[in-house]
């Protein structure tokens, strides 16, 4: 029985390779555009104008206010109302990046004169470990598109599920998937601070 | 574009998104309820000396961090049923968001004891105060503070969490929102009104950050 299951499961794994395939390339793609974009509006915030630091204020609320489920349906399903039609890729795509806002912000960004030089260097040293834990939390936020139908892991599991009708299996081996993307970014993450904590001269206890 | 907004049909809709929002509201509240005893439990494995307790600490809190939630909701859905376990979706859902923010909040905890200096562990050591007054009159009380903050932060997570056990059909706010989006075909409708009833929530809880920082604050300065 569990070895029948086990057959069928190998032969899956074409399929398998391919969701593991599309979280990845989603990713990064949004890894990056969600940098720039996050990179760009923290300049911006700490840039002097108030007007334009409340708006993005605003907008960072209403990001981190709202479910990324109820976000990705929004895009999904509202923006062709007004005329903009996306396919289900560019809409998770285009739903991702937004949260990265909070790792740039979190720098504490000062003037566009003094950016380059002075201040980009070093807060960049304390944005890196936010950041690599951001995209972990990107990686891992990219299984919600599997709801407007994109063929990634997490879908492939709840595809093959109900073919080879053992959850636990399935879904341990997704899991598995993940795990091997993002464990080695946590652990970077977790040596970046140790390395900055320890540029600062604080003790690890 | 949206000018045949319908808000009559979101009044219509109103007693439902109530529903919705209290559904998520209690089972939001009784998963936080669960994932602090979870956290607490983990942590204090976490701590110990020996790898006997850390080690399958340490391995679970890595597993659920590096996995996205709607893979362990999904596992536990399909999966308990085959250990024998049918329960209801709601239960199902509590259970993950409990497992699943545990994970996070043992390593908020463990921040947070971890905060106090070295010299006043030490210090209470030397005055021969036992382990469990250590933890009692000198530890804990200063960790409850720095966690605080964290941990509310860990709870508008959660509130956001609870969204993808739509996904699972409990009816909660997110599946209100689908509701009225493939009944009557108003996708704006349904998806704009749950978000700004999902704002409320976070308004609500950021607001509670702000006084207890506050409060803390000077409970801190009276100390």
């Amino acid at each position: 029985m569990i070895w029948h299951q086990f057959l069928s499961l190998a032969g899956s794994y074409p399929l398998a390779l391919r969701g593991l395939g599309m979280t990845v390339v989603l990713s990064l793609i949004s890894l990056v555009l969600g940098t720039l974009l996050g990179f760009g509006l923290g300049i911006l915030r700490t840039g002097g104008n108030r007007l334009i630091s409340i708006i993005i204020g605003a907008w960072v609320d209403l990001i981190r206010g709202t479910p990324f489920l109820v976000q990705i349906f929004l895009i999904f399903f509202i923006l062709p109302e007004f005329g903009i039609e996306l396919d289900a890729f560019t809409a998770g795509i285009r739903s991702v990046p937004t949260g990265q806002v909070e790792a740039a912000l979190a720098s504490g960004l000062s003037r566009w004169q003094r950016m380059r030089q002075v201040v980009l260097p070093q807060a960049m040293r304390i944005v890196l470990p936010p950041l690599v834990g951001q995209y972990v939390l990107l990686i891992k936020d990219s299984s919600v598109v599997s709801a407007i139908g994109l063929t990634d892991l997490t879908r492939v599991g709840w595809l093959v599920v109900q073919r080879v009708p053992n959850g636990l299996l399935v879904f341990f081996l997704v899991g598995v998937g993940y795990f091997i993307v993002c464990y080695p970014l946590i652990m970077l993450a977790r040596r970046l601070e140790r390395r900055i904590g320890a540029a600062h001269g604080e003790v690890q206890l | 574009m949206l000018e045949n907004f319908s808000f009559r049909t979101i009044v219509e809709y109103l007693p439902l998104f109530g529903q919705g929002l209290v559904t998520t509201v209690w089972l939001s509240a009784l998963s936080f309820v669960g994932a602090l005893i979870v956290g607490i439990v983990l942590c204090a494995m976490n701590l110990q000396r020996g790898w006997l307790f850390r080690a399958p600490a340490k391995a679970y809190i890595d597993a659920v961090r590096a996995t996205p939630l709607l893979a362990q909701l999904y596992f536990l859905y399909f999966g308990l049923p085959r250990l024998g376990f049918v329960l209801p979706e709601l239960v199902v859902g509590i259970i993950a968001l409990s497992l699943n923010s545990g994970a996070y909040i043992a390593e908020i905890i463990r921040a947070g004891i971890l905060s106090i200096p070295r010299g006043q562990v030490e210090a209470s050591v030397a005055s021969g105060m036992t382990y469990v007054q250590r933890m009692r009159l000198v530890v804990l009380p200063q960790a409850f503070k720095v966690t605080i903050p964290p941990l509310l932060g860990q709870a508008i997570v959660l509130v956001k969490d609870s969204a993808l056990l739509s996904l699972i059909s409990v009816a909660e706010l997110t599946r209100a929102g689908q509701l009225l989006a493939s009944d009557r075909f108003m996708p704006a409708e349904g998806f704009l009104t749950i978000a700004a009833f999902y704002l409320l929530l976070y308004y609500c809880i950021k607001g509670l950050a702000v006084l207890s920082s506050r409060w803390l604050g000077t409970a801190g300065a009276r100390a």
